[in-house]
């Protein structure tokens, strides 16, 4: 693949990627002005594996998720400290342009939220932004059936996305995400909105995903993080409680407060 | 003690410290919903009484007399039905031979348009003048008095149904006479101004709150901008007028005259209160409003809509130009027309900048001297014949039927852009 610059940290990074994480954090703190949302977390993600984080609403999770895209730059007032290493580059050193973060990390978010585009064009503006020059007939296909949606939608590729129904809308969101080939894929509750069904398609599709990308997945939802993750995070209230393998987080917890929440006690 | 036993009735289950006042409260806000549908009639009648007292003037009874009936020209008084030869001749028959001497030394007449003589004919030879003219109402609802007036006051005259907005009104220039007066140099004047105070306030005011919505960062300084873009926006037109006068007028004025783009024949007599002043000092008068309406506009795209323009690695020009303001063009465009069509009615600071009152002569380029339909207005409504007021009320009808056009215009555009913007 073309390259428009050989020294970007984050291009040799992803080409070289020595280090055993796909992304990982190092006293990273989130500051909303005053307020403190994530403690100093220090953890790292693995590569090709679905992480899941689960927490109470307000433990900092999704504060945590949008931190490592530079997604909360965005937000005013919004300070992040400590490091970011994606295949060990930092994402908030200062030479770095959050741009070309994204585009190796990216997001799929709460509420479906299409371009109110064609699915064509859904697919094909972040290639085209990103200098895609490849065969677009290609990656549009290639990017939905990435995203289990090809075959539903292969007869309307030019109709509104926003025409499509919320489950399908979330799977485009996927393809959209994959559509400029990157190598993380944070998911900030990505079946929230969603219906049972769509909820369980999207589940078995990210069995699928982690063959090609890294995924890490904020849930509220236990049980979905049982299913679908190979390793769990526990927060509360900005701090990372608890973090390991799946199975073992939930079968046998080492922290009383992680027991209290998988039990149902809080949250 | 009856009450406390109905009271526990109606509210058995309570201990008594909740008063069951339904019908009270209902009643309460029955008396406010009466209130608001006053309010809402008393707003409908003026504008009802607006309107019926401009089309009251603008319509009615005339009457007129003239020097030679034009029932010894032709067959019923009916002029038009004349050759040109006969147009001539009646010319020749009836006009002194100095006039005609002039009008000759014009152009023969002979070789004079048919439009061109028939009017000579109207003006020279008949001679219409207006003795008296009737509101819309007396002449529909007093005839009889109206003709009852005519026959002791101007038993020669002969009584018409005039409707002072005609195809003639609106393609004469400014008069001495009101009759003979129209308002193309001010409608194309305003029309002028204003396609100068779009091309001019549009692009400004959008650039300027993309950057003050999407770019300025959150400091005291840009909290400081933005308010008083607020506060210019409330700040009296008359205001702007004085600084049109000072910066357009005079600081520019070897711009604003064409002088130093060569444009005007005389530079020594060429002055900056033309159209292009008009139309800039305009321009300074919506601003604000054109930014306000943007920044608003751009505000309501939702924040989910950018951030899944940026989670696909997109700079922040790219989320802007092709998901915020596609999303928010209907309104950031509604809005500028609404300000504009808002400006079209303005005088106060048009006549700071040097409207001229009376011009007979269509502008020809944006360094002319201007009127505009409000100026127009102004100076017809001015004058003491009453004539002059049934021509202003014509006026203003013409100035809201334009200023109407606009905004259906505005609505028309706002949902074809939506229905484009939906299904794109």
């Amino acid at each position: 693949m073309k390259r428009d610059s050989a020294t970007d940290p984050f291009d040799l990074a992803v080409e070289t990627g020595e280090t055993p994480w796909a992304l990982e954090t190092k006293g990273m703190s989130v500051d909303y002005g005053a307020f403190r949302a994530v403690k100093d977390l220090t953890m790292g993600f693995e590569k090709r594996q679905v992480t899941a984080i689960i927490g109470p609403s307000g433990c900092g999770k999704s504060t945590a998720l949008r931190a490592f895209n530079r997604m909360n730059d965005l937000i005013p007032g919004c300070r992040t400290e400590g490091q970011v290493l994606f295949h060990g580059a930092d994402v908030y050193a200062p030479e770095v342009d959050p741009v070309r973060v994204r585009r190796w990390i990216g997001m799929v978010f709460q509420k479906p939220n299409p371009f109110p585009k064609s699915v064509r064009e859904n697919i094909l503006w972040g290639a085209r932004i990103n200098g895609y020059s490849g065969d677009e007939e290609e990656l549009v296909e290639g990017s939905l059936r990435q995203a289990a949606l090809w075959d539903e939608v292969k007869d309307k590729l030019d109709k509104s996305a926003l025409a499509l129904s919320g489950g399908q809308q979330q799977r485009l969101c996927i393809a959209r995400a994959v559509a400029v080939k990157p190598e993380i894929l944070l998911m900030d509750e990505p079946t929230s909105a969603l219906d049972p069904i769509s909820t369980s398609r999207i589940e078995d599709l990210l069995e699928e995903l982690k063959a090609r990308y890294t995924i890490i997945i904020v849930t509220h939802n236990m049980q979905q993080a049982g299913r679908v993750s190979d390793r769990t995070a526990f927060m509360l209230l900005g701090d990372l409680i608890e973090y390991a393998p799946t199975k073992e987080l939930f079968l046998n917890p080492k922290d009383e407060r992680t027991e209290n929440y998988i039990s149902g006690r809080f949250g | 003690m009856s009450a406390a036993k109905s009271r526990a009735a109606t509210d058995a289950r309570g201990d008594g410290s909740f008063l069951p006042n339904l019908g009270k409260r209902q009643a309460y806000g029955r008396r406010w919903a009466a209130a608001f549908a006053a309010a809402t009639i008393a707003a409908v009648l003026v504008l009802g009484a607006l309107v019926a007292s401009i089309v009251n003037d603008a319509f009615g009874l005339v009457a007129m007399e003239y020097t030679v009936d034009p029932a010894t020209l032709a067959p019923g008084g009916d002029i038009e039905k004349l050759s040109d030869a006969e147009l001539v001749a009646a010319l020749e028959g009836n006009l002194k031979s100095r006039r005609l001497r002039a009008l000759g030394n014009e152009k023969p007449l002979a070789e004079r348009e048919r439009a061109d003589l028939l009017a000579l004919v109207e003006d020279e030879v008949i001679g219409w003048e207006v003795v008296e003219t009737f509101s819309l109402a007396e002449s529909l609802l007093g005839r009889a008095k109206v003709d009852a007036f005519m026959a002791a006051e101007h038993p020669e005259a002969k009584l018409v149904f005039r409707s002072w907005v005609n195809a003639r009104f609106l393609g004469s220039s400014q008069s001495a006479t009101a009759i003979d007066a129209g308002v193309r140099s001010a409608l194309i004047g305003t029309l002028m101004t204003i396609l100068i105070t779009l091309a001019t306030a549009f692009p400004i005011g959008i650039a300027a709150a993309i950057w003050l919505e999407e770019y300025a960062k959150d400091n005291r300084w840009n909290r400081f901008i933005r308010v008083n873009i607020y506060n210019l926006a409330g700040v009296p037109s008359i205001i702007y007028g004085m600084l049109g006068l000072a910066i357009f007028v005079r600081a520019l004025e070897p711009i604003t005259s064409g002088a130093a783009f060569g444009a005007v024949a005389d530079p020594t007599g060429a002055n900056g209160r033309t159209i292009l002043s008009a139309g800039l000092t305009l321009a300074l008068l919506v601003l604000p409003v054109i930014i306000i309406n943007a920044q608003e506009a751009f505000r309501a795209v939702p924040r989910t809509l950018r951030e899944s323009g940026y989670a696909v690695g997109a700079t922040k020009w790219q989320v802007v130009w092709h998901h915020v303001l596609p999303a928010s063009f209907d309104r950031v465009l509604t809005g500028a027309i609404v300000a504009v069509s808002r400006a079209i009615g303005e005088t106060a600071p048009l006549v700071v900048v040097g409207a001229s009152t009376f011009l007979t002569q269509d502008p020809t380029s944006v360094f002319s001297k201007f009127t505009t339909l409000p100026i127009q207005i102004y100076q017809w409504t001015a004058r003491p014949q009453e004539d002059f007021h049934n021509i202003a009320a014509a006026a203003i009808l013409v100035l809201l039927v334009l200023m109407l056009s606009l905004n259906a215009f505005a609505i028309i555009l706002r949902n074809r852009l939506r229905a484009k913007k939906r299904f794109a």
